[in-house]
């Protein structure tokens, strides 16, 4: 049996007939059907569009600049100056980045707790971000909410949620905010392939249909729920499918390639702004640090993260890309990677000097 | 022999109605089913069917009878071959042997009458100016009018839960808020409180200003994580940048022969959580106020109603601008002897026991908290440090409750007050039972709370 036939547990030689989407913005991905657990490039031997240079350049600076992060903060919470939980988003940054690039200014971004890559996607000051993540006072919570709990209203960031599940109603109700005001504003509301078999989910699914609620629904499936395997997990593991009885449209992109995923948002972005109601893209992507920093990640085998990486990785490919289409020079990728570098060693400086809170601050903003 | 149509209660709590209409005449065939009258409660007009086949005899009651009592016979059906007379004869009390009168028979639908005040103590200190012009309405019209009045106010309050629109409100809270302001404001949900009470914090964090109904604070239950961990925590976690202006109500507490899992108090739950406001109105110009405080605060309030108050009478001040502080306490009556710290429908037990404390010459002050968090502490500790006497009065559960905690405090911050220990007086440590005997035990009595007092007057 493969993995990711949705026919698991059934009587063999039952064939279910093909998932069609209800509703697909356009044909283009409605025949795709790859296992979600095969992240073999080229799955859906469909083209994908090619990005300008700008896009390249903007998509290559932008999962740079989150990786960079990503691995300083790993090393700060190594020195001890991160406490708690740490989850980092190295491995994933091809989806975020590119469905912020199918978005505009208002539109709200909402998702679980691998959320560091979200806020620096959201154009959150990566010293806020990281001061956040060390428990200082410059942080974007001022220290009070740490790692899974940052927000920035001023860049309609809403969270870093650290209960699984609990994030999907209120993207809905951001959505629902949406509606009621009017506006043409999405909300982006992202979870994970763990968060998908939560009851809530659906409760939601049920509603944000019901309504055409504004929401795109973005599973970001990295393989592993901390350390349970979607096979292990999910009844059925072609996440795209899971609104399927509320009649929500849904696919599944490869969330390795930020071009794919930067398609697919556009697409789905004019379709949810235009009123059609919510969507779901199921990004197939892979997290290659553990679920946490305690993370032994014995779950799965070195060969299998060392495939993904050297084969599938999402700053690489477009590296590549870039490299083969002359759209920038080594030397000029140098200077980029060397302009990122201090950005993020500005952050881990700021982080590490900056104070922490003041004692007053723990008893304010519990009530406004 | 005949059969007596009695007047039928038409919800847990019914304890009279309005005879409306009749829809037959004496003489009419009915069928069993068959639609005969019309009854009118302050909730909704029900349609009264025929228990039985025959033909009507006589009609006991005429139509447009107010304040018909449950279990009232209201007319009767004949069997083939009797008459009015006939039937009448038959079903007058029989003299027994002994010469006792026979025993009444079982009624069917006949629940076990709860006490309802038909008007509320006026308060010793009125929170509004003197010659305001007063109405007399229900606490569920005083809710309702409170939840209008701010939505006429403020275009981003909404109301959304189970059957709160086209229904008109399970309790019929919501009457008529679907006309007024429309579907887009009045929001029936599918039954999935966890998801529509997360989908409102979500709509309160990107600015709106939703009243989210739980059906009951029962159900309620399956949404907590959203109350505390997304609506109360937010504010904290985001570094004061995400205000949730939110409220959840809904009736909680012991409702009347529902059982276990439809009457619970989550008074001590609630008022535990940083990050929320939690009123709880026992009268109905209470409800008004601080339900409106409730939509205009800005954090996540919840207004723990009472569905044995609702249909509860009292007046209410006819004013747009009536808002009561959240946080204050009211001294409902002020006396010098005892202090009777209650909230809730525990006041009905409080304000009664008073009374029959004073005709025995003890004097209690009765502390109405209308807010549980905050507390009004000040008040409280200024009544015990006056009277030197303690009784906490609530329906809830009895460990780690409200009135464990006064008890706490009491004992913190005026140990050297007090004359006696404190006293509580709780519902029982046991989930609520269906039996109307037991259903009683399961809760205070005004008979236990002048006992608690003379307890701590005496020693």
């Amino acid at each position: 049996m493969s993995a990711g036939d949705t026919t698991r547990g059934f009587t063999p030689g039952v064939t279910f007939p093909e998932y069609v989407p209800p509703v697909p913005p356009s044909s283009m991905h409605a025949a795709w059907q790859p296992s979600s657990a095969s992240l073999a490039p080229g799955a859906n031997n469909m083209p994908i569009p090619a990005f300008t240079r700008d896009e390249e350049m903007t998509a290559y600076k932008e999962m740079l600049l989150i990786r960079r992060f990503e691995e300083k903060a790993g090393q700060l919470y190594g020195m001890g100056f991160i406490g708690g939980f740490c989850h980092l988003y190295i491995g994933q940054e091809a989806v975020v980045v590119g469905l912020q690039m199918a978005g505009k200014k208002g539109d709200q971004v909402i998702t679980t707790y691998r959320d560091h890559g979200h806020m620096l996607a959201c154009g959150m000051d990566p010293k806020g971000v990281m001061a956040e993540l060390t428990g200082r006072r410059g942080g974007y919570s001022r220290g009070k909410g740490g790692s899974m709990h940052m927000f920035s209203r001023d860049k309609q960031f809403f969270g870093g949620h650290g209960i699984v599940g609990a994030s999907v109603p209120l993207g809905a109700g951001l959505a629902f905010a949406n509606k009621y005001r009017g506006n043409d504003h999405v909300s982006f509301c992202y979870f994970g392939d763990g968060a998908v078999n939560q009851g809530q989910v659906y409760e939601t699914f049920n509603m944000a249909e019901l309504w055409k609620l504004p929401v795109i629904f973005v599973i970001e499936n990295n393989r592993y729920a901390m350390g349970t395997s979607i096979e292990r997990a999910s009844a059925t593991t072609n996440l795209s499918q899971r609104g399927l009885s509320f009649a929500i449209p849904g696919e599944q992109v490869d969330g390795m390639d930020v071009r794919a995923v930067n398609a697919a948002g556009d697409r789905v972005v004019k379709w949810v702004r235009a009123g059609n109601g919510p969507y779901i893209l199921e990004m197939l992507t892979y997290r290659y640090r553990g679920h946490s920093m305690s993370d032994p990640a014995k779950y799965r085998t070195r060969e299998e993260v060392d495939k993904v990486r050297e084969e599938r990785d999402p700053i690489e490919r477009s590296r590549v890309r870039i490299m083969e289409n002359r759209l920038a020079s080594e030397d000029e990728l140098k200077a980029i990677d060397k302009d990122i570098r201090e950005v993020v060693n500005a952050s881990a400086e700021f982080a590490q000097n900056d104070p922490e809170p003041d004692v007053a601050e723990l008893y304010t903003d519990v009530l406004l | 022999m005949a059969t007596q149509v009695l007047m039928p209660a038409l919800s847990p709590t019914m304890e009279e109605g309005k005879l409306a209409k009749w829809l037959i005449k004496e003489g009419d065939v009915v069928k069993s089913g068959m639609v005969i009258a019309e009854i009118e409660t302050d909730k909704a007009t029900m349609e009264v069917e025929a228990v039985d086949e025959g033909r009507i005899g006589a009609i006991l009651v005429p139509a447009g009878t107010e304040k018909v009592k449950v279990n009232t016979p209201i007319a009767t059906i004949l069997v083939d071959g009797e008459t009015a007379s006939t039937a009448a004869a038959a079903m007058a009390p029989k003299p027994a042997a002994n010469g006792h009168a026979a025993p009444p028979v079982a009624m069917p639908m006949a629940p076990a009458p709860m006490p309802m005040p038909a008007v509320h103590t006026a308060p010793a200190t009125p929170d509004w100016a003197p010659g305001t012009e007063m109405i007399t309405q229900t606490m569920r019209e005083a809710l309702r009018d409170a939840m209008a009045e701010e939505m006429r106010r403020d275009a981003d309050v909404l109301l959304m839960g189970e059957e709160v629109a086209q229904y008109q409100g399970a309790y019929k809270v919501s009457q008529n808020l679907l006309a007024e302001f429309g579907d887009k404001r009045v929001i029936d949900t599918p039954i999935t409180e966890q998801g529509f009470a997360g989908i409102g914090v979500g709509a309160a964090l990107a600015g709106l200003k939703p009243i989210v109904e739980f059906m009951t604070w029962n159900f309620g239950m399956q949404a907590i994580d959203q109350i505390i961990n997304s609506a109360a925590k937010t504010l904290y976690m985001s570094g004061g940048q995400m205000g949730c202006a939110i409220v959840f109500r809904g009736p909680n507490g012991a409702a009347a022969r529902v059982g276990a899992q439809h009457s619970q108090c989550y008074s001590s739950w609630y008022a535990h959580v940083p990050g929320l406001k939690v009123v709880c109105p026992s009268n109905p110009a209470d409800a008004k106020g601080l339900m409106k405080a409730a939509i205009r605060d800005p954090n996540p309030v919840l207004v723990l109603e009472n569905e044995m108050l609702y249909g509860m009478s009292g007046e209410v001040p006819k004013s747009a601008d009536f808002v009561l502080p959240i946080g204050k306490a009211r001294i409902a009556r002020a006396g010098h002897h005892v202090t009777i710290v209650s909230f809730a429908r525990g006041m009905m037990y409080a304000l009664d026991a008073a009374k029959t404390l004073a005709a025995e010459g003890i004097e209690a002050e009765v502390i109405d908290l209308r807010s549980l968090r905050p507390i009004d502490w000040d008040c409280i500790i200024g009544s015990i440090k006056k009277t030197n006497r303690l009784v906490t009065v609530e329906e809830a559960w009895p460990t780690c409750s409200v009135g464990s905690e006064i008890c706490a405090q009491a004992a913190i911050q005026a140990f050297d007050y007090l004359d006696a220990p404190p006293a509580k007086v709780s519902g029982a440590d046991v989930p609520m039972p269906y039996a109307a005997n037991l259903e009683r035990l399961a809760l205070p009595t005004a008979a236990q709370v002048v006992a608690a007092a003379k307890g701590v007057c005496y020693g």
